[in-house]
């Protein structure tokens, strides 16, 4: 079986953001990039599902992005994965825009099981994975955070407010994963070594129309530093009293 | 005949959740700004409080029935509301960012040709069309958002909108059977978690860090918790270790809440912390470091010891509970 795993490079989570020149997006000057953490978990689950059902099948890394992406390609290949695809972009994109470039690559890889993150941390939609889904006709399951694939069946269990759901599907599927979900491999020094050695096939994105568009990017309003009240339980009657009073939440 | 927006309502165990009740007021706000109609729908079994929506003053709900749709079902809870969406000519779909809104959302959207914008915390319209702000890295920064689609689905951000109760109290509820549903993905089992509110639902949490020294100190969390009717919540250090479920972390990689009320006890304030909370209207943070970060956002603070702290303020609120 060929198994797909959407994989998106993104800030890193302890960036500091500063709106960009085009007031659309961040400055990306002192950022640092990583893998999308939660594709990490994606990544893992897909090798796992590899060595499950045997050597036959294999792992497909597929981005759309920038060449800057490739470190992140590079990186689910020293993991394990077989191979990578980076489809070229290097504008700006909606959800559904890059859902259907991802979605053409994975029907043309004929891969029938999609890994991805449930969210990417820069945009926080959380929507890639359902809109490939549909756009392919497969099942969907989302937030997943315990699998197990049978034949043409999958039961997974995904957390939901208040608890988690046992999820009954069939495949061909897309999955997106939650961290709780593995324990993501660190890549050896051999699975370095011969990742360099692995392909990242290189072809522009399809075309797609935008469905939604950026007008603007802003920073929240920025907090007033609040009152530190004391330094011990005797400042607890006056926090009780503000909470009550002032801040009416009680 | 004025376009329509569909507010879908969810159900759990057969109760509308409150988010349903801020939807419908969000989508009856939405519509008489941009001069709609707005009408409500419901997938599932027995309701028992859908005449509640009627105290939200919307007038028409469609309930989508099949004994088979009592539990959520991705594919059949979109074929349903896809096949009502299209039979009303539905131009705008709103849905609560909730677990389920997150999930069925996205392929409501691609199934009706939309657009879709996703986790929305405000909405304005004083161009004439509307404009959508969302936040992005983890709530580092938002952005405003337009539709290029002439179909649009969007998805409300949960304890933002406030429910607005109105007057007009008389709903058309019509019961619609659902024939063989699409059961292709469905939920088989749900398995309730152990605390008895989930910090994604809560209007109160009080959450403890590092700073609890060890596992078998969150009673005193649990206690002042308690006291307040609030949602037990941790950092991902705490969970890490094991010493909470990972149901209660909060921020960038575990869940994104806005309570009315976050107290923040012995954590620190990271930045991936403060992505899931920081949007929550009044923060309390208890830290025996004045300087940690937490107290940055934090409206009020008390910069001691947990252990001096936190029984003499679960003392005190129960002493103003009663009195
Ligand atoms: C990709 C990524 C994702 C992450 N996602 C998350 C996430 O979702 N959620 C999250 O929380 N973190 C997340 N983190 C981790 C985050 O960076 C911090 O490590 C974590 O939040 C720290 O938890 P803490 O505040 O409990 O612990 P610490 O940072 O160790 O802080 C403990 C605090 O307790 C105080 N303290 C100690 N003793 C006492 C006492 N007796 N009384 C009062 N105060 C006391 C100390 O002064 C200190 O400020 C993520 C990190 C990464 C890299
Ligand atoms: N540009 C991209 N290239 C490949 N995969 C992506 C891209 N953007 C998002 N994804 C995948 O979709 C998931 C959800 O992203 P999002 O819907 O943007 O929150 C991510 O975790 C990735 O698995």
């Amino acid at each position: 079986m060929k198994i797909a795993v959407c994989v998106s490079h993104v800030p890193d989570t302890a960036t500091k953001v500063k709106i960009g020149e085009d007031g659309k997006s961040i400055d990306p000057n002192g950022v640092t990039y990583v893998i999308n953490p939660y594709d990490e978990y994606a990544v893992e689950e897909a090798l796992k599902t590899k060595e499950k059902i045997g050597d036959d099948s294999e792992v497909i890394i597929i981005t759309l992005g920038s060449d800057i992406s490739k470190e992140s390609i590079r990186k689910a290949l020293a993991m394990g994965a077989d191979k990578g695809v980076l489809l070229k972009e290097d504008n700006q994109r909606d959800s559904f825009g890059i859902a259907k470039a991802l979605a053409e690559e994975i029907k043309s890889q004929g891969c029938e099981l999609v890994f991805c993150g449930k969210q990417s941390v820069d945009y926080d939609n959380s929507i890639i994975g359902q809109l490939i889904a549909e756009l392919l006709g497969y099942s969907c399951v989302t937030v997943v955070v315990e699998l197990t694939i049978d034949v043409n069946k999958l039961t997974a269990e995904r957390e939901i407010e208040g608890g988690k759901e046992i999820v009954e599907s069939e495949l061909p599927a897309v999955i997106t994963t939650q961290k709780g979900l593995n324990e993501p491999r660190y890549a050896s020094l051999k699975g370095i070594m011969t990742a360099k050695k692995k392909t990242i096939e290189e072809k522009p994105a399809v075309d797609s129309i935008n469905l939604t568009e950026v007008l603007r990017m802003h920073l929240p309003p920025s907090k007033q530093t609040g009152r530190i009240l004391g330094t011990d339980k005797s400042a607890v009657p006056e926090l009780v009293k503000l909470l009550r009073e002032e801040a009416k939440v009680l | 005949m004025a376009n329509k927006i569909l507010a879908v309502l969810e159900q759990r165990d057969g109760l509308l959740k409150r988010s349903a009740f801020e939807t419908v007021s969000v989508a009856n706000k939405l519509a008489s700004e941009l001069n709609l109609e707005a009408e409500a729908v419901v997938v599932g079994n027995e309701i028992s409080n859908i005449n509640d929506v009627g105290n939200y003053g919307i007038s028409k709900v469609a309930h989508l029935k099949n004994a088979e749709l009592v539990n959520y079902s991705s594919s059949g809870y979109r074929d349903a509301i896809v096949n009502y969406a299209n039979e009303v000519d539905a131009d705008y779909i709103m849905l609560a960012n909730t677990s389920l809104g997150k999930d069925l959302a996205p392929r409501l959207a691609v199934k009706l040709g939309a657009g879709c914008l996703m986790d929305c915390v405000k909405l304005d319209t004083s161009s004439g069309d509307l404009t959508a702000t969302r936040p992005v890295y983890a709530g580092k920064a938002l952005v405003d958002v337009k539709f290029n689609s002439g179909k649009r689905v969007i998805t409300i951000r949960p304890n933002v909108f406030k429910a607005q109760p109105s007057d007009n109290s008389s709903v058309d509820i019509t019961v619609k059977e659902v024939s063989s549903p699409n059961l292709k993905t469905r939920v088989v089992e749900f398995k309730k978690s152990e605390g008895k509110l989930d910090v994604a639902e809560a209007d109160i949490i009080v959450s403890g860090g590092r700073g609890m020294k060890g596992p078998e100190n969150f009673y005193l969390i649990e206690e002042l918790a308690d006291s307040l009717g609030a949602a037990v919540g941790a950092s991902r250090a705490v969970v890490d270790a094991g010493w909470r479920p990972h149901g209660e972390q909060v921020g960038q990689t575990g869940k994104t809440v806005s309570p009315s009320l976050y107290v923040a006890c012995g954590i620190s304030g990271a930045i991936q912390h403060l992505a899931g909370m920081s949007s929550s209207k009044y923060i309390v943070a208890i830290n025996k470091d004045k300087d940690a970060p937490i107290f940055n956002i934090a409206d009020y603070g008390i910069a001691g010891d947990v252990f001096d702290i936190l029984p003499a303020l679960t003392e005190e609120i129960k002493k103003v509970k009663q009195g």
